[in-house]
This record gives C-alpha cells, sequence and structure tokens, in this order.
C-alpha cells in the first residue's frame, strides 16, 4: 500500500471520511421537516458545489442519474470527484465536459460489449484525469459504513491484490478475537449523492423497483440527496404501500422529476437501455475519441434547451423502443 | 443418442466446455459474456438446478433466449429470479461462504492464475488502461474460481502487469500468506484445453485436452512453462444438442461471434 496522502501524480488525495462530530453537525442542521421539495434540473445543481465529492447511483447502464449529471454539465461545475459502483458513458461525459477529472469506481466503459472506452483511455493514459479502481465489494462497503456512522468496515477481498497496493487509505490489520489478517475499507460519505427511481413523491420519499444497486447506502451515507424520478406521487400514495420506500424523506434535500432521466441507459420496468444509441456513442468515439465525445456534447448536451428536447433528439421511436422492451419486464 | 458436432467456432467450444465445468445444485457467481452464457446453457442441460448469482444483485435467474444482457447489471438479469437484493449483499455471499463456483472471463491470466484487467504495461504509465476488476477481484478473493477465456500466447503470461484478481499470487503459500484464506483458482477453461493448478507451487497444468489438440499446441499458445502429464486425457468433443441449446439462447451471437 502506498505511503499516506500521495497518490501516483503526486496528488494530494481529497479526504472523503468525515469527521464522525461534524457529519452529525452536518446531518443535525439539515432541514429534516416533512416539506416540498419539488424544483428544476437548474436549481437543483445548486446543491451541488465546485469542488465537492459526487456519487451517482445505479451501476453501469442501469437507473444512472443521466439528467442531473447532463444539468451538471451544461451549469459548468468544476472539480468535482465522482464515485459510482460501475461507471459508463457517464464517466466519458463527466472527463470530457471537464466537470471532474477524478472517478472512484471498480470498472470503467460503456458495456462490456462495446470494448474499452476510448475517451476513459485518453483522459487516464494522458494522465489528464483519474480513475481510481477499488474492488466492486470494497466501494459498497464503504458507503455501508458511511451510511452506518462508523468509520471503517472490515472485509476479507482484496489482500494479495495490485488493486489494494496501489490505494493509500486502506490498512491491513490482525482482528482482535481471531488473529486472522483483515482489510479494513474507510468509510465514503459523498457530499452529494445523484440518485434516480421510478416513484417518489414532493417530500422525498423515493420508491425503486428492481435492482437496488448500492443506492440505499449511498443516500443514507451522504450529506445531501438529489432525487430525479420518473414520476411524482403524492404522498397519500407512498403511504398506501410504506413498504415500497426505499429512500426516506429527510435524508433527500431535491425532488425533480425528469421522465426518461436514465436515458440512453434504462430505469428497470419502465425502459431498457436504448442500445442503437449507445452503439452510436461508441462508433462515435471509436477512432477519434477526443473529436467524438466534443461532438456528442455540443449535440446532445450544450444544444438543446431542455430536457424534452434531449430526448427529442434521442428520438421518439428509440424511447418508445425501449420503453417497450422495459415494460415487457412484466409479462411474464 | 448424442450425435458430435462437426462445425462450431471457438467461442462456442468454449462456452460448451465452461457449462460442462458446472455441477447440478451448485451456486455459481457468474460474469458477464462466456460465462453468464455458459451458467445458462448448464442450467438447460446437465444442471437445471444451478443457482446462478450477478454482481447486480441477482439471485437464482432464467436467462432469456436472445435476450442476453449487456452487463450483469441490467433488467435482463433478473429474469424469473428468486430474489433481487444490492451489490453489496450480493457480494457478501460470497464472502459468507454460499457460493460453490465464481465463473468469470479473463483479458491475461498467468502461471499462478493471476487475472489482469487493469493495465497492459506499468500501473504508473500503462500502454492500455483496462476497465478494472469489477466484482473480479472480490470473485477470486472468496471463491473457488473456473475462468473461461482464449489460450493465446498474449494472454498466457508468466507474470501479468497487474494482479488485478488473485490467483496463487507467486505462487506456494503466498495467497493464504497475504490474507485470502478460502477460494482459489480451480480451473481455466479455453478452447484448447482443460487447465487445473498444482496444489504445492500454485503453477498451471494441463487436465485435459480438446479433441484434436496435441501438448505441443497447447504449449505453444502459452508463454510460460505448462505442467503437462505424458498421459493427460482428451475432452468429448462438444454435441448437436449442446451446440443447437446454445445456438438458441444466443442466436444473434452476442458473445459467441
Amino acid at each position: 500500500m502506498r505511503a499516506r496522502g500521495t497518490l501516483a501524480g503526486g496528488r494530494m488525495e481529497k479526504n472523503v471520511t468525515q469527521d464522525y462530530l461534524s457529519l452529525r453537525e452536518q446531518t443535525q442542521a439539515r432541514d429534516r421537516s416533512l416539506r416540498d421539495k419539488v424544483m428544476t434540473l437548474e436549481e437543483a445543481c445548486g446543491f451541488v458545489n465546485d469542488g465537492e465529492h459526487v456519487s451517482l447511483g445505479g451501476s453501469t447502464a442501469s437507473r444512472t442519474p443521466f439528467a442531473m449529471v447532463w444539468a451538471l454539465i451544461r451549469a459548468r461545475k468544476k472539480n468535482l470527484s465522482f464515485s459510482r459502483s460501475i461507471v459508463s458513458t457517464e464517466g466519458d461525459l463527466i472527463f470530457a465536459s471537464g466537470i471532474g477529472n477524478h472517478i472512484l469506481t471498480s470498472w470503467f466503459s460503456q458495456g462490456i460489449v462495446w470494448g474499452v472506452s476510448r475517451v476513459m483511455r485518453h483522459f487516464t493514459e494522458n494522465r489528464l484525469a483519474r480513475f481510481e479502481e477499488w474492488s466492486h465489494m470494497s466501494i459498497g462497503l464503504r458507503y455501508r459504513a458511511g451510511a452506518m456512522g462508523v468509520p471503517f468496515m472490515p472485509m476479507r477481498s482484496m489482500m494479495g491484490s495490485d488493486v489494494a497496493a496501489q490505494l493509500d487509505n486502506l490498512e491491513e490489520m490482525t482482528c482482535p478475537f481471531t488473529g486472522e489478517k483483515i482489510l479494513l475499507v474507510p468509510a465514503l460519505n459523498p457530499d452529494v449523492a445523484l440518485i434516480h427511481v421510478q416513484r417518489c413523491d414532493p417530500y422525498g420519499n423515493a420508491q425503486l423497483d428492481g435492482l437496488t444497486f448500492m443506492d440505499i447506502d449511498m443516500a443514507m451515507a451522504a450529506n445531501r440527496v438529489i432525487i430525479t424520478t420518473e414520476r411524482i406521487i403524492s404522498n397519500d400514495q407512498i403511504r398506501r404501500r410504506p413498504d415500497r420506500t426505499r429512500i426516506p424523506f429527510f435524508t433527500v434535500d431535491a425532488v425533480v422529476e425528469a421522465p426518461y432521466g436514465c436515458a440512453p441507459h434504462e430505469c428497470f420496468g419502465v425502459y431498457e437501455p436504448l442500445f442503437s444509441h449507445m452503439d452510436y456513442y461508441a462508433e462515435l468515439t471509436r477512432k477519434e475519441p477526443m473529436e467524438g465525445v466534443k461532438a456528442y456534447l455540443d449535440e446532445y448536451f450544450y444544444a438543446p434547451e431542455n430536457w424534452t428536447e434531449y430526448l427529442n433528439l434521442i428520438g421518439l421511436d428509440k424511447l418508445l423502443d425501449a420503453a417497450r422492451r422495459g415494460r415487457s419486464i412484466y409479462d411474464d | 443418442m448424442t450425435i458430435e458436432a462437426k462445425d462450431f467456432t471457438a467461442s462456442e467450444l468454449l462456452c460448451v466446455m465452461s457449462a460442462r465445468a458446472l455441477e447440478d445444485g451448485q451456486v455459481v457467481f457468474a460474469g458477464v459474456g462466456i460465462p453468464l452464457l455458459a451458467a445458462t446453457l448448464a442450467q438447460r442441460l446437465h444442471a437445471p438446478g444451478v443457482t446462478i448469482l450477478f454482481e447486480g444483485g441477482t439471485i437464482g435467474p432464467h436467462v432469456v433466449p436472445g435476450q442476453l444482457p449487456p452487463t450483469t447489471n441490467e433488467q435482463r438479469c433478473t429474469r424469473k429470479a428468486n430474489m433481487l437484493v444490492s451489490i453489496t449483499e450480493v457480494l457478501l455471499l460470497l464472502q459468507r461462504g454460499y457460493v460453490d463456483v465464481g465463473f468469470m472471463g479473463g483479458a491475461q491470466i498467468d502461471q499462478y492464475g493471476n487475472l489482469n484487467s487493469s493495465f497492459i504495461g506499468s500501473a504508473d504509465d500503462p500502454s492500455v488502461r483496462l476497465p478494472g476488476t469489477g466484482g473480479g477481484n472480490d470473485i477470486s478473493s472468496l471463491t473457488r474460481m473456473i475462468v473461461a477465456m482464449p489460450q493465446e500466447k498474449r494472454r498466457f503470461v508468466e507474470n501479468v502487469d497487474f494482479i488485478t484478481s488473485p490467483g496463487y499470487v507467486r505462487g506456494g503459500t503466498s495467497r493464504r500468506d497475504s490474507g485470502l484464506i478460502a477460494g482459489g483458482m480451480y480451473r481455466v477453461v479455453t478452447d484448447l484445453a482443460i487447465l487445473g493448478f498444482d496444489e504445492e507451487t500454485g503453477r498451471m497444468r494441463v487436465e485435459a485436452l480438446h479433441p484434436g489438440v496435441t501438448p505441443e499446441q497447447a504449449q505453444e499458445n502459452t508463454g510460460f512453462e505448462l505442467i503437462i502429464d505424458a498421459s493427460v486425457s482428451t475432452t468429448e468433443p462438444p454435441t448437436e444438442e449442446e451446440l443447437a441449446a446454445l445456438r438458441h439462447l444466443d442466436p444473434d451471437k452476442v458473445y459467441t461471434a
């Protein structure tokens, strides 16, 4: 394991493991009352400050909070760092737009069927940005420790590997009870978590269908949470099925209705990935990664007036096809 | 009656041989690509009671033919599943000891079964930055592993540039000494052979060769010295039944091109 505090490129790492009392103080200071938090994507950008650590919900091409990432890029945020279980296209766009040059994740490319991301390669191989690699489970346990209000979690993987050898904020210890060697990973308390869900009420009670990935721990660990949702439902609806509510309102700061908010990725039971659009992106960035991704940002991120116009550019035929496939999960 | 198949691709052979490595009743943690396809194939052939786990958080799915998921995180991975949990929970099942086999593909492997999916060249100045571990490091750290990958000299190297997913690390007792006291590499299934590992040294050896493959061919396609017994056995060729089931699952050749 590397000497503490320095990285491969000699940069200092921002310490995302927050002091317990300051974490509690920050939580206590939040307005935790049951109140309306509905706002626009643009307004929600106000909850993300330059230089902060932002965690993204979902995994790979599933429940990616694309609408919110899209809004942050358009708002020209600066010096953000990010974490996510597995990073897909949104990682390319974060690097290429310049809103962040540090992503902590376990895997980074659009998806295995599209091969290795040329944009990720450009930025990492030329040391323009950092892809900090942790094992999948270690990221999950870091969010969990953050959610639990404890400083670390013990675990049994990563030891013996170069993944651990590359990292500077890990500790091995001898278990005081069994004498076994065990690895400790530090809590991760993101400044902000961006999570997209199927349903949420105006107060932030969020209901998720299907795979929850690391979203629940992430929401509990974060100091602020922005929920984007396929639709806003009433609090009465929430109270009819409170067992479906996975993220409690008092962790949430902003609620934004963003239909097709994961496009071109999937939202469980609502739409599958827009495969042809993802094929198009992969092709566009294969030969000339930077030219391709810049053109993509111009066309799909900077040019549209609003999220509806972005969806228009992607195309109704593609959205309907993805929706048909998405809903088919309930046909069995 | 089983009929020997005549025409098949290298990846179809790889898929059939990998499926055969699974036993009925096992709990199998499968990665995307050939492992996902081979585990699903095993369910439809000799091992209907195989329980598949996907790292997206799926317990016991049955993937629909022709609708193979692009990664192990999309809704296609959840069809006819018994339970959906978080990523962290499904990975913790490995640590708790509920999993019989971890089943993954590989970009680069070495004589001790260490896998590299992170860097070609040095980590500080790589010639290629690869996508990384995903669940690979956790799976290979915590359970018995089967790896499916094509056997080529550039992929089978003496020592990997970077140990993303540990096998027997530097051989001997080094895996255990590093703190990984459970699991380890069990089989590497390739388009040429079934490979295993010497219990003492942790080095790769040939368990069986596929029909028509010579020991010399297996060695020529490997960047280090393989342990090969003179009496090494030969696998049974894929059958028409196995290939028909495989082509039904992947008609668009997403994973068997």
